[in-house]
């Protein structure tokens, strides 16, 4: 059974159709790399995934039933996480308060209930090792460089039991060091059984780690084929134009 | 401290921050303090009578009159909002409670001792908190600008406050006029105002409230970066509206212990006050662009205007160099800000 089915969504922003009837499933513990040119409507379609916009029309299916996302945190209780293009960080903010924003720890006084520090920047810590970033949990973002940024965007991911993870051109704004390990924290998910969905517009990124490529044009899937089975060339034909489906 | 623990997991290359580049010592808030510090030791070398326990009991009471207020608005300011309404709200939650306490004395309803100041009190602090109601309502469903919802109220309060009173101003009175009094304008100790007490524990609530809850912990975030937040599912109207109430029960209380003080709420209590109240929260090191603010710098910033004028009068300076001076002070820590942020990169 396919873990995610998009069937038929378009999504208009008034005059402007940024997706056209797509369709496409992902299977479970499967890395789907998603390619296009800049405008070609990736970053809509995970954020339609994500549950920061509604379909115009068509359905999605989660684990075999319709899904209808209509908020980040519904998306999140379906276990579907996002690291967004823009980061969606909070500057003045340290990295394990941005981690865990929106799903703090607590200890308990009576009813009160009080911010755990302790345990949120040890967990933070954690997964920072994990991902072997050099990132401080008590670090202010501000003072943070952009692959430092990404390893906290993608820490908050792994919060949560996600059995999806969106990721929005997580290699576009990092060193190359931090970019290979970006891509073996991806080999890692994958490991763990957790399907990914990789925007990236470096076709090397996709041609490492994803299973299978979807490309898209103007709004529209003009290919979804196995990696194994494709080509950089033929990939960069598609995005340009240069062939018009595979 | 070896020179291990002072690096990230063996990182060599990611070195912790020194104490004073960190937390409170780093913000603007720290260099208002030293400076507040500097002025008060001038200040005690200039004027044998600056530091008597009697000046000081003045300053801890005047500068009161404004603190509690400047404690609701840097919330308002930390998420990136502004609150213009401030001396308006000050000036209705006066009126208002004296207005109760007089038509409860006129009908002469008491059940019991204390009846009548509860009931007036009650009802100034829930005029105040619907004023913050509407204005946060305005901010965070309708969308429209903090800047201008807030001045409109300003204006409409401060009118319907002339028409309520027909410009004339009203006074406490009643058989809880006495009690009133005692709890707006009393001192424990001979010396220490009870407002200043007031003032003490609010500020320690905020703080643990900014610092130790997930709902001050989500303030921040949405001066931060307000995307951020709702796509992480932070609740950002519902605390933006939370935040205008209690700017404005806080301006409310202080105008009721104003109104205690004075023993009586005149019409135009607070003109302007609003400018003294964002200008202390901003030198206490509130940023107008939102995410930072604290309690603490609010109580600085409060401090230093009040010790400023204070001085002023001690030293047979004009007191109307008073506004001038603030005005300083409010560039000069702003400016210090940024030259440290610069420096910093
Ligand atoms: N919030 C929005 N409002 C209006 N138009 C939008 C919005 N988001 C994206 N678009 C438009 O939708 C199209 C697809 O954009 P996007 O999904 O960001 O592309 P990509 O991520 O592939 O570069 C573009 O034409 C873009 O201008
Ligand atoms: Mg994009």
């Amino acid at each position: 059974m396919a873990l995610l089915e998009l069937e038929n969504v378009t999504k208009e922003f008034g005059a402007i159709t940024a997706l056209q009837g797509v369709s496409f499933t992902v299977n479970p513990g499967e890395t789907v790399g998603l390619m296009g040119d800049n405008g070609a409507g990736k970053s809509t379609l995970v954020k339609i995934i994500s549950g920061i916009f509604a379909p115009t029309s068509g359905q999605l299916h989660f684990e075999g039933s319709r899904a209808y996302i209509h908020s980040p945190g519904e998306a999140r209780r379906l276990g579907i996480e996002t690291v967004y293009q823009d980061l969606a960080l909070s500057d003045n903010l340290t990295a394990s308060a941005n981690i865990f924003l929106g799903r703090e720890l607590f200890w308990r006084l009576g009813p009160l209930r009080f911010l755990d520090h302790r345990a949120m920047n040890a967990r933070a810590a954690e997964l920072f090792a994990e991902l072997k970033s050099e990132t401080r949990a008590d670090d202010l973002v501000r003072k943070m460089s952009g692959g430092q940024r990404q390893a906290v965007a993608i820490a908050r991911t792994r919060l949560a039991d996600a059995r999806l993870i969106l990721m929005d051109e997580p290699t576009a704004a990092i060193s190359v060091r931090q970019v290979a390990e970006v891509l073996s924290l991806i080999r890692r998910l994958k490991e763990a059984g957790i399907a990914v969905i990789l925007i990236s517009h470096r076709m090397p990124d996709v041609f490492s780690v994803c299973d299978r490529v979807i490309v898209m044009r103007r709004g529209t899937k003009v290919a979804d084929k196995k990696v194994a089975e494709s080509s950089p060339e033929e990939v960069t034909a598609l995005i340009t134009g240069a062939k018009e489906a595979a | 401290m070896s020179p291990m623990s002072d690096t990230v997991q063996g990182f060599t290359n990611v070195r912790r921050s020194r104490w004073w580049q960190r937390g409170f010592f780093s913000s603007q808030s720290a260099y208002v303090l030293v400076a507040l510090l500097l002025v008060i030791l001038m200040m005690s070398f200039a004027s044998p009578n600056f530091l008597t326990p009697g000046n000081i009991s003045n300053i801890a009471r005047n500068f009161t009159f404004i603190a509690i207020a400047t404690l609701g608005i840097t919330l308002v300011i930390i998420t990136g909002g502004i609150d213009l309404s401030v001396g308006s709200t000050i000036a209705m939650t006066a009126t208002v409670t004296s207005l109760v306490m007089n038509g409860l004395n006129d009908a002469q309803f008491q059940p019991f001792p204390g009846f009548s100041l509860i009931v007036s009190v009650g009802a100034g602090l829930a005029v105040a908190a619907l004023i913050g109601l509407i204005n946060g309502l305005s901010i965070a469903w309708l969308k429209l600008s903090p800047f201008v919802t807030t001045l409109a109220s300003l204006s409409i309060v401060r009118g319907l406050t002339y028409v309520l009173t027909q410009g004339r101003g009203s006074y406490p009175k009643g058989p809880d006029k006495e009690l009133f009094i005692d709890i707006t304008a009393g001192k424990v100790f001979g010396y220490v105002p009870l407002p200043f007490l007031y003032l003490l524990v609010l500020a320690l609530i905020m703080y643990i409230v900014l610092h130790h809850t997930a709902w001050g912990r989500h303030i921040f975030a949405i001066g931060g970066n307000e995307q951020a937040g709702r796509m992480t599912g932070v609740k950002v109207d519902r605390i933006k509206v939370q935040v205008y109430v209690i700017s404005a029960l806080a301006a409310g209380l202080n105008g009721i212990i104003i109104s205690g003080w004075l023993g009586s709420a005149p019409a135009n209590l607070a003109t302007s006050y609003e400018l003294t109240i964002i200008a202390a929260a901003v030198i206490g090191g509130a940023n107008l662009a939102g995410g930072v603010g604290g309690a603490a710098g609010a109580i600085i910033g409060c401090l230093l205007i009040e010790v400023i004028r204070n001085g002023l009068i001690l030293a047979g300076i004009d007191p109307y160099w008073q506004l001038t001076l603030v005005g300083f002070i409010i560039l000069a820590a702003v400016l210090v800000d940024r030259l440290r942020s610069l420096r910093a990169g």
